[in-house]
């Protein structure tokens, strides 16, 4: 029969999901989602002009008000911060994108593909990790435009780079659970913002934890963007005491972050109807 | 490769799924399609032949029950009947932000296609759906109708032996619905077979060589589709009286000399016809024989509706809850 131009064993062959494959499908979903993200003009600046207008916000706006004991000035306290808060806000692209995937009907057109199940979530999250490469070199350029400098070296600024792009690889996983469970895209967002905003500013990102109110410092000093921010401003410009401390907690949160959301957003994706 | 010699494509025995809220989709469905040939899952809404296409494309797991594609267990086997299908679901699942194009690549490299290959059955498969010209564009410049092509061709790109199309011209205007049904003839004569679910009795009428009839999670007919339209007789007259009144008197009457019951709806009476201009001559006759005279008369073709009233005693539009 025409139809079987493949004889069936060569179907079977193609259709056995082995490892090499998983990973050429992922790369495959990975790139689609890239495609999107370069062609949705609100998703490229969602990642690009908005934490420019952070830098320049805090920078020229409140920047004046704020004083921080910090080789270099606020400038130098800001940028680290910018850095967390644009990959943190970054990851709402994930639930958004899942959401959007699950509501249009792509996942069913995926589950009824001969591909690995795993690639839809890993080539968003890969897609993710390499937007988040474009948005530290973006912010790293902008940050030294106005004033920014690495006080460290090179090496400790690869370092809190890769810490970055780490944490932020995690929290990806975290918001594809929430995208997953979102009946819709609006939804995902709504719900993604009450978990983005007292994480990104009620931390050490903007200002120091000393000056907020006292019950709020115990959950601004210990929470992992607090955290973040402290590794990376201390790996790059020096001035934060503990940078070692500060370090093995990031570590310790993108550890606990993948181990708790990756299962559980792969549960979600299984078990999604 | 399982026991796919004994002709048949698709074997679904006794399907039962629970959704949650125990909402009852599937009360054990069982049914055979054979190579080669078109079998159609004709219901309305909510009816559960989403539900098993669903099932038989490995997206849903079945609560009991088994089923098979082509020899391969769907719950056992699903990697193996994924590279044997193509599935077009009830709404175009394609990529709004890739191009025509990009959009079947993908599919094509998702089916493990060579990129080379994968690229030039993209470009067959735009050319074949009249798409060509928008092969570079996105999907989000789509019309309803591109989209839905689209989607299809998405489906075919490995060539699969055995299709599932869920409702494929929800809709889609007459002239893409025509259109579409010769795309689906085309692919039978070739071998493939076709599963595919509608709530039109005349596109199951066209296209599928067997169907059944699937209310409320259960099969309630079985057979071909001139075996279904025997059953639910010819077709159904309309007759237009003066008034409420004169209608009423006129099902009465015709109740009284005829086998079947008529009914009214507002001034209508309508009849469901056995054997067409007979009937219909009958019934004139029965009603100028009590006085009534009609001013305006039709007939119409057997609908989905009348096959539900004939074969549940429910209508069809009550089953949208």
């Amino acid at each position: 029969m025409t139809a079987g131009t493949a004889t069936l064993s060569e179907r079977e062959r193609r259709a056995a999901v082995t490892p090499l494959r998983a990973v050429v499908d992922t790369l495959v979903i990975a790139e689609r989602d890239l495609i999107a993200l370069v062609r949705i003009p609100s998703t490229l600046f969602f990642s690009s002009v908005q934490p420019i207008m952070f830098v320049l916000l805090f920078r020229y706006v409140f920047g004046g008000a704020i004083s921080v004991a910090i080789p270099g000035g606020y400038v130098n306290y800001l940028i680290p911060g910018i850095f967390v808060q644009a990959v943190v806000f970054g990851a709402v692209q994930t639930s958004i994108g899942l959401a959007e995937d699950l509501q249009k009907g792509l996942v069913e057109r995926f589950r009824s593909l001969p591909m690995a199940r795993s690639a839809v979530l890993a080539g968003r999250t890969v897609a993710d990790l390499c937007r988040n490469v474009f948005v530290v070199l973006l912010i790293t350029g902008v940050g030294y435009a106005v004033g920014f400098r690495v006080e460290t070296s090179f090496g400790y600024y690869l370092g809190a780079v890769a810490l970055l792009l780490a944490f932020a690889y995690a929290f990806s996983w975290a918001f594809a659970v929430i995208g997953l469970s979102a009946p819709n895209s609006e939804t995902a967002q709504v719900m993604s913002f009450p978990v983005l905003f007292p994480l990104t500013f009620a931390s050490s990102a903007f200002v120091p934890v000393q000056s907020m109110p006292g019950w709020l410092q115990g959950f601004a000093t210990y929470q992992p963007v607090s955290q973040v921010v402290w590794a990376v401003r201390g790996l790059m410009v020096g001035g934060v005491s503990d940078v070692a401390g500060h370090t093995w907690a990031s570590i310790a949160w993108t550890a606990g972050i993948v181990l708790v959301f990756g299962p559980l957003a792969v549960h979600r994706y299984r078990t999604r109807t | 490769m399982g026991s796919a010699g004994n002709g048949l494509a698709i074997e679904a025995d006794n399907l039962v799924k629970t959704f949650k809220g125990g909402i009852l989709a599937l009360d054990g469905v069982s049914f055979r399609a054979e190579r080669g040939s078109v079998f159609g899952l004709l219901g309305p809404n909510g009816a559960g032949k989403t539900t098993a296409v669903r099932i038989l494309t490995t997206i849903l797991q079945p609560d009991r029950g088994t089923a098979q594609v082509l020899g391969h267990d769907v719950a056992r086997d699903p990697a193996g009947v994924r590279g044997l299908i193509g599935l077009a679901a009830q709404f175009a699942a394609v990529d709004e932000n890739l191009t025509g194009r990009e959009n079947l690549r993908m599919v094509g490299q998702l089916n493990h296609l060579p990129r080379a290959r994968s690229t030039a059955r993209a470009g067959e498969l735009l050319e074949q759906f009249d798409l060509a010209d928008a092969a570079n564009r996105p999907v989000k410049t789509y019309s309803g109708g591109m989209r839905r092509r689209l989607d299809l061709a998405a489906a075919l790109v490995d060539r699969p032996p055995v299709l599932f199309l869920d409702e494929p011209t929800t809709g889609l205007d007459p002239f893409s619905r025509v259109s579409l049904w010769a795309v689906i003839e085309k692919l039978v004569d070739d071998g493939t077979t076709v599963l595919l679910t509608t709530q039109y009795l005349e596109e199951a009428d066209r296209l599928a060589d067997r169907l059944v009839v699937v209310d409320r999670g259960r099969v309630i007919a079985e057979g071909t589709a001139a075996q279904l339209k025997s059953e639910l007789g010819a077709g159904v007259l309309h007759l237009e009286m003066t008034s409420g009144e004169e209608a009423e008197k006129g099902v009465a009457a015709l109740g009284e000399r005829l086998r079947r019951p008529a009914s009214r709806l507002g001034s209508v009476v309508e009849l469901s016809l056995d054997e067409g201009v007979g009937d219909v001559l009958d019934a004139l006759r029965i009603l100028d024989a009590a006085g009534l005279a009609p001013f305006s008369l039709s007939t119409r073709e057997p609908s989905l509706d009348d096959a539900f009233l004939a074969l549940t005693g429910h209508s069809m539009t009550e089953e949208a809850t």
